[in-house]
């Protein structure tokens, strides 16, 4: 029976607790609370509640037939979480995580935002229970995701431009890093993937593991049996554990992990920790894989998913890496492009260029299968704040 | 006796209290760096505190970020950093260096390695701010295995388990950061030191560095009063980022030698 992390954090070698003193107390408080409300029946009647009314759980799983019959081999299967309130399953973890800030008194909360699925799904639970908000952004990142920002701030978060290093996702998890410290009585942080300290990569994967838990019902109702492979996108790697979560004890089920690939892993421009077996490292309060230099200063990644666009990855994947359980691959800019359009032309669904990722490595395994074999997607959000993007690189002024 | 404990001996024999400037290695430029270093001296610093220059320095404020960018634009990396020592130690052999920073540029080289290369150089401490106790126990092994002081941090959200645990394994001092936030905030909280100072003293066995948010002579003097000494980092680092190459050593020298004056008021 897989059972990790162990008590300090640890996944294997990975993982832990590397963050300056000032933080280790209110880790300890989180642990503590998170520890106590987890089995609480009232705080999960509550979660479960806004889970199925405010987010609209379960979301269906839906057979991708028109797409399956286009590639002659495997059968397509998408979970269909950019259904979910605010477009991803982001708002999995920050439901829970805005419910457990409530019971530990913290009035206010922070994120960190890549591509701004995260700072959304905050923002709205901030709004829903009536906290205050301020979402940290790389302004690289505000430039390419200029829909998610006006949405914020539409549900009255307050967006913060964070311009040191990168300017993308890394650096507005420093800044967030930066505010949580200063402000630590009245703060909780909302992290938005299965990375930093502990106990953050373990309560993130256990909220989104609603995924996997209504996937493995699902499956044998829709399909007749549960599929031969999962596959998700993984950036900082949230919506891939959500989905792989209750696969990990089934070794019938294959799980496989898609980093972005950028311009190719030879180029060097990717952010494919996993898959170009980048050296281990300590950044955000983990110990995982990390894309740095000889001196171990953390190199700028490139990807055409904002989302994707990190240089570490959850400790937990690089678990699963080493003991083998999970199998990581990359798919480039160019590859994921064609499957966002493929999707949309096949199947009538705009997907996440993240979640483009998914289904073109599907895409790419499916036409070397039996057309019994089934292949689930995590379809793990909506492109809608793509278009943007799709169409600069279409050549087309919106 | 290590030059770290050497250093606070005497100090406490003559009834003064140390003064801890701290600097980014490779800025504004790597060759200023070790004249910097003896200006340092020169000026009364005790023991120097040697920021290693690191691309995602959580626990920091703007102004060392920005010494951080600096530095790396030249790319510093820890090699650098400890050459940097060796060429200081060359000509002081008595000023204690402790290397401060994150525990990446160190995992990537190694902490067996980074330790026997500290040793050769002649650094006398590390201080690690994102390796807690927790987790670090197995690389401090290394550092005190060649006989370089593990260096720890504690704050005011430090409970009383936390702060014995950190007293196990401190070496040389302690450093006390006075405030929570990142390095270089303003808000420095007297009343909050003093109340923390002798907890720290019932449980820690060693000299307290008070640091985080000194800006001027006047919170010198008044935090000197408080502990064993008084780091200052993100003043001095401001003072090089508005210097020139001509007058940075001069300007530096100058402020450093203000605080001393502080200080010995103490």
């Amino acid at each position: 029976m897989y059972n990790f992390p162990d008590s300090n954090g640890h996944f294997g070698p990975y993982g832990g607790i590397y963050v300056a003193e000032t933080l280790m107390g209110a880790l300890e408080e989180l642990k503590l609370a998170y520890e106590k409300y987890r089995q609480d029946p009232e705080f999960i009647a509550e979660l479960n509640f806004d889970l199925k009314h405010f987010v609209g759980r379960p979301s269906p799983i839906y057979h991708a037939k028109h797409l399956s019959e286009h590639l002659g081999g495997a059968q397509i299967y998408l979970k269909r979480e950019d259904l979910n309130h605010t477009g991803a399953h982001k708002v999995n973890n920050t439901i829970g995580q805005a419910l457990l800030a409530k019971r530990m008194g913290k009035k206010r909360v922070i994120a960190e935002t890549g591509a701004g699925q995260h700072g959304v799904a905050t923002a709205t639970v901030a709004a829903r229970y009536g906290m205050e908000c301020v979402v940290y952004m790389g302004s690289a990142d505000i430039q390419r995701q200029s829909p998610n920002v006006f949405r914020m701030k539409l549900l009255g978060a307050t967006v913060v431009p964070v311009e040191s290093g990168s300017k993308t996702l890394k650096d507005a998890l420093n800044e967030a890093m930066r505010d949580w410290v200063t402000n630590i009585e009245n703060t909780f942080y909302i992290i938005g993937t299965v990375a930093g300290p502990h106990p953050y990569p373990m309560l993130v994967r256990d909220f989104n593991a609603v995924v996997s838990k209504e996937a493995v019902v699902q499956m044998p109702e829709l399909a007749g049996r549960q599929p031969d492979a999962v596959i998700a996108c993984v950036g900082g790697g949230s919506n891939a554990m959500g989905v792989f979560y209750s696969y990990i004890d089934m070794p019938g089920v294959k799980l496989i992990g898609v980093e972005a690939g950028g311009h190719g892993i030879a180029s060097g421009e990717h952010a494919a920790p996993l898959t170009a077996n980048s050296p281990v490292g300590v950044l955000h309060g983990n110990k995982t894989y990390l894309m740095q230099d000889a001196d171990g200063q953390i190199i700028e990644t490139h990807s055409i998913s904002a989302g994707l666009d990190y240089p570490g990855v959850g400790p937990e994947h690089a678990w699963l890496k080493d003991s083998g359980r999970a199998e990581y691959v990359a798919i480039n800019d160019d590859e994921a492009l064609q499957a966002f359009h493929d999707l949309c032309h096949l199947e009538g669904i705009i997907p996440a260029l993240e979640s483009s990722h998914a289904l073109a490595h599907a895409m790419k395994i499916a036409p070397n299968m039996d057309k019994d074999k089934v292949l689930l997607v995590n379809l793990s959000g909506r492109g809608d704040k793509d278009i943007n993007t799709v169409a600069r690189l279409s050549g087309i002024a919106l | 006796m290590s030059r770290i404990q050497t250093v606070f001996e005497k100090l406490k024999l003559h009834k003064r209290k140390a003064l801890i400037p701290f600097v980014t290695a490779g800025d504004p430029h790597p060759k200023f760096t070790v004249p910097l270093l003896h200006a340092l001296v020169e000026a009364g610093a005790d023991v120097i505190e040697l920021g290693v220059p690191f691309s995602d320095p959580m626990a920091d404020g703007p102004t060392i970020q920005r010494a951080s960018e600096r530095a790396l634009k030249h790319h510093v990396g820890l090699h650098h950093v400890l050459d940097m020592v060796s060429e200081f130690r060359s000509k002081d052999a008595n000023t204690p260096i402790v290397l401060m920073g994150y525990g990446n540029p160190i995992e990537a080289m190694g902490w067996e390695t980074f330790a026997r290369r500290c040793e050769a150089a002649g650094v006398d401490g590390v201080l690690t701010v994102d390796f807690p106790p927790e987790e670090g126990h197995e690389a401090f092994a290394h550092l005190e295995k060649h006989g370089i002081d593990p260096i720890f941090l504690l704050a005011p959200t430090s409970t009383d388990a936390r702060m014995e645990r950190v007293a196990k394994q401190a070496r040389g001092y302690v450093y006390y950061v006075s405030l929570k936030g990142v390095t270089g905030a303003v808000h420095l909280d007297l009343s909050a030191i003093k109340v923390k100072i002798p907890q720290l003293r019932k449980r820690i066995n060693l000299p307290i560095g008070v640091g985080f948010g000194i800006r001027d002579a006047a919170t010198a003097l008044a935090v000197a009063k408080l502990c064993d000494g008084v780091v200052v980092g993100s003043r001095i680092v401001q003072e090089i980022e508005n210097s020139n190459e001509q007058n940075v050593v001069a300007n530096v020298r100058s402020l450093v030698k203000e605080l001393r004056q502080a200080v010995d008021k103490a």
